[in-house]
């Protein structure tokens, strides 16, 4: 809602979407309840997880949430943005929150700004900073854009509630406090049907497509070097070492050695690991804005002067049929 | 069927500078290209033209120059394409950006009612200078359309519904939205056609119709700078990443050893 037509101080509260994978609470719902927290706190007011479709699992408040509000019911078992939609619609309206926080996954990205539009809120994509003006409690939002060759500062000073998405990995939860608990606030949707919802006729864990690169805490990425679906493998071995995910440049995936989600640059996905080990990559511009706001870059490559290699946090001048094994043994 | 695809001009490099005097964005010098993405969004709406008939519509906005993103997406395939370009329309952010391409997709639904109006709008999953991925769902908002995001394959098409497939983090979905729908759609859904000479020739003599806001019936005060929520304060240069670059050389279980060594220094493994 635009400010001039109401009161700014109606609007209280920090709110987190939760979002569930595979059942459980997804990871990134504890990481924007500790950016939620201090937010919150500075603010002196609650911070409350929205859970639509599904129960509110203890661990919300053990991480710092202080209230959860729940709407479940059958319908929302599959991922039905129009009706998600129309639920937080509901609760925005009903509750008036001052920022709402979402994850940037596949899901946050979709639903959300679909909510944002229709309560005419501003809403900030990818943050990885999130400060608070203590007195008028206008956020300043700082996300990376070109690729991550530009931060900028956004602010929507006047309409409320704020709304901005985070990438998984990006935020830091909070140490959890079994014993901290808090208030559940149920609610049922009122008004019917939603007009033109969509029908989810499956939904498909696993496979080829189960790659997590969004939520990896590690990729171990290839590149022309690899010579082949092999050389993948070899990669995949040093991941599952470090409970990461294989990424490749886009030379990988147009010879054929490892499938397109696992492509990141400018034509794949944008990564934000803590870790990222970049084998034989040469490190063109458009690989670079998909990974060069990782926390830790780990080149590998023959030769010492690549882009990536002067990029790097740590350079490995080596054959990578070499170093790849002899650290995956070294992880023994 | 008609389909609307939206596409966006965006700087041909992501290799943004910024002027260190003015602290703008420069764009001057800079290639413009289609927005990569976009280009497997006009290649699906022509399968889907070239299966089941009907009409491709190309749709952006932007600078006049813009137009050639339109005329690119004829050389490929589409039938006609419209530029919003005005003064007005300059600084909008997503919210104001996808209530304006919005109040387009009505304006072609209305004037062609009687052949059936707008199925489908589709857009690419995000440009790559805004970065955000929210002008394709804030579309199917403003519209009440039913959407789907990151859609990698198009499963079936009925009179009135079409089935995708939508790709997430932890697998894929298969679902049935009904028309009129939004979908935004990722690189392995196609592989998009080159232009051909006799395409790219007609697409340059072709006529592309500027609408104003007026046109579309866009209110003032919704599109522009000052209808837009979120306001950009400040741009600058990333952090420049910390420190020296670690050089590890030796044999090659020596400097795996002292990779791990690094990595487990920094608390990384
Ligand atoms: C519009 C557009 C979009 C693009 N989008 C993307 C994108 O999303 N992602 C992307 O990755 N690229 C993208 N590209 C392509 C990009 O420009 C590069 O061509 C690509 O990233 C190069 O891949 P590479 O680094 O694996 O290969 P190369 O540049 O060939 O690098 C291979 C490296 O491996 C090293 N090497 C070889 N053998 C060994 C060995 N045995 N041991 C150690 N090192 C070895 C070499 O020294 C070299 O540094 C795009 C290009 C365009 C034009
Ligand atoms: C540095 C910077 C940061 C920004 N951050 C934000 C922000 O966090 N929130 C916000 O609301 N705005 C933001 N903006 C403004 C935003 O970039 C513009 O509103 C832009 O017009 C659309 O957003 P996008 O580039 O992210 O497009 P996306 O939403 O990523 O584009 C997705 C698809 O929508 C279609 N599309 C998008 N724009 C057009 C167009 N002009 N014409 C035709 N089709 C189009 C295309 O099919 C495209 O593939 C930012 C701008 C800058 C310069």
């Amino acid at each position: 809602m635009r400010i001039t037509d109401i009161d700014k101080s109606l609007f209280t509260n920090v709110w987190i979407i939760a979002e569930t994978i595979g059942g459980r609470v997804h990871p990134v719902t504890y990481e924007l309840i500790g950016a939620a927290r201090g937010l919150a706190d500075a603010r002196s007011s609650k911070v409350a997880a929205v859970v639509i479709g599904g129960e509110a699992d203890a661990s919300l408040f053990a991480y710092g949430a202080d209230l959860a509000i729940v709407v479940n019911a059958p319908e929302f078992s599959g991922f039905n943005d129009e009706l998600e939609c129309a639920a937080l619609n509901y609760l925005i309206e009903k509750h008036k929150p001052e920022i709402v926080l979402c994850a940037a996954t596949a899901r946050g990205r979709a639903l959300i700004p679909r909510v944002a539009v229709q309560t005419v809120s501003g809403l900030t994509a990818d943050c990885t900073g999130l400060a608070i003006d203590p007195e008028t409690g206008d956020l300043l939002q700082t996300r990376p854009a070109f690729g991550g060759n530009i931060m900028a500062t956004i602010r929507t000073s006047n309409h409320r509630p704020q709304m901005a998405t985070v990438r998984p990995n990006v935020m830091k939860a909070l140490p959890p406090d079994p014993g901290r608990s808090g208030e559940v606030i149920r609610e049922t949707l009122l008004g019917g049907a939603v007009k033109n919802a969509k029908r989810v006729i499956e939904t498909v864990r696993g496979g080829e497509a189960q790659i997590n690169l969004g939520e990896a805490r590690v990729i171990v990425s290839g590149g022309r070097a690899m010579k082949g679906p092999e050389g993948f493998n070899m990669l995949k071995r040093l991941a599952d070492k470090l409970g990461g995910a294989v990424g490749a440049s886009r030379a990988a995936v147009d010879a054929g050695w490892i499938a397109y989600p696992h492509q990141v640059g400018q034509t794949g996905q944008t990564v934000q690991t803590a870790l990222y080990i970049a084998c034989g990559i040469s490190g063109q511009i458009q690989h670079l804005v998909g990974m060069q706001s990782c926390g830790c870059i780990v080149a590998i490559d023959k030769n010492p002067d690549t882009p990536m290699m002067r990029l790097a946090d740590i350079a490995v001048t080596g054959d990578v049929f070499e170093i790849v094994p002899a650290m995956t043994e070294a992880l023994q | 069927m008609r389909i609307v695809v939206c596409v966006k001009q965006v700087p041909g490099t992501s290799d943004a500078k910024i002027d260190p005097e003015t602290k703008r964005i420069i764009r001057e010098g800079i290639k413009s290209v289609m927005n990569p993405f976009d280009l497997y969004a006009i290649e699906a709406a022509v399968q889907l033209r070239e299966r089941f008939g009907g009409e491709v519509i190309a749709l952006s906005m932007g600078p006049e120059r813009a137009s050639a993103v339109i005329r690119e997406a004829m050389a490929i395939g589409a039938d006609r394409g419209a530029l919003l370009s005005d003064r007005a329309f300059g600084g909008s952010d997503t919210w104001a950006t996808s209530y304006a391409l919005a109040r387009a997709v009505d304006t072609i639904d209305t004037m062609s009612k009687a052949s059936g109006g707008v199925d489908l709008v589709i857009c690419g999953k995000q440009a790559v200078d805004g970065d955000t991925a929210q002008v394709g769902p804030g579309i199917a908002a403003h519209l009440g359309y039913s959407q789907a995001a990151y859609v990698e394959a198009v499963r079936e098409v009925k009179q009135d519904s079409i089935t995708v497939q939508r790709m997430n983090e932890d697998g894929y979905d298969v679902c049935e939205i009904a028309f009129p729908a939004v979908i935004t759609v990722v690189k392995g859904l196609n592989q998009p056609r080159v232009p051909t000479l006799r395409g790219v020739l007609a697409a340059r003599a072709a006529d592309v119709p500027i609408w104003k806001p007026a046109d579309i019936g866009a209110a003032l005060d919704k599109i522009g700078l000052d209808a837009s929520p979120t306001r950009v304060v400040k741009t600058a240069p990333p952090e420049p990443r910390g420190g020296e670059t670690a050089r590890v050389e030796g044999t090659p279980a020596e400097s795996a050893a002292r990779l791990v060594q690094l990595l487990k220094a920094r608390e990384l493994i």
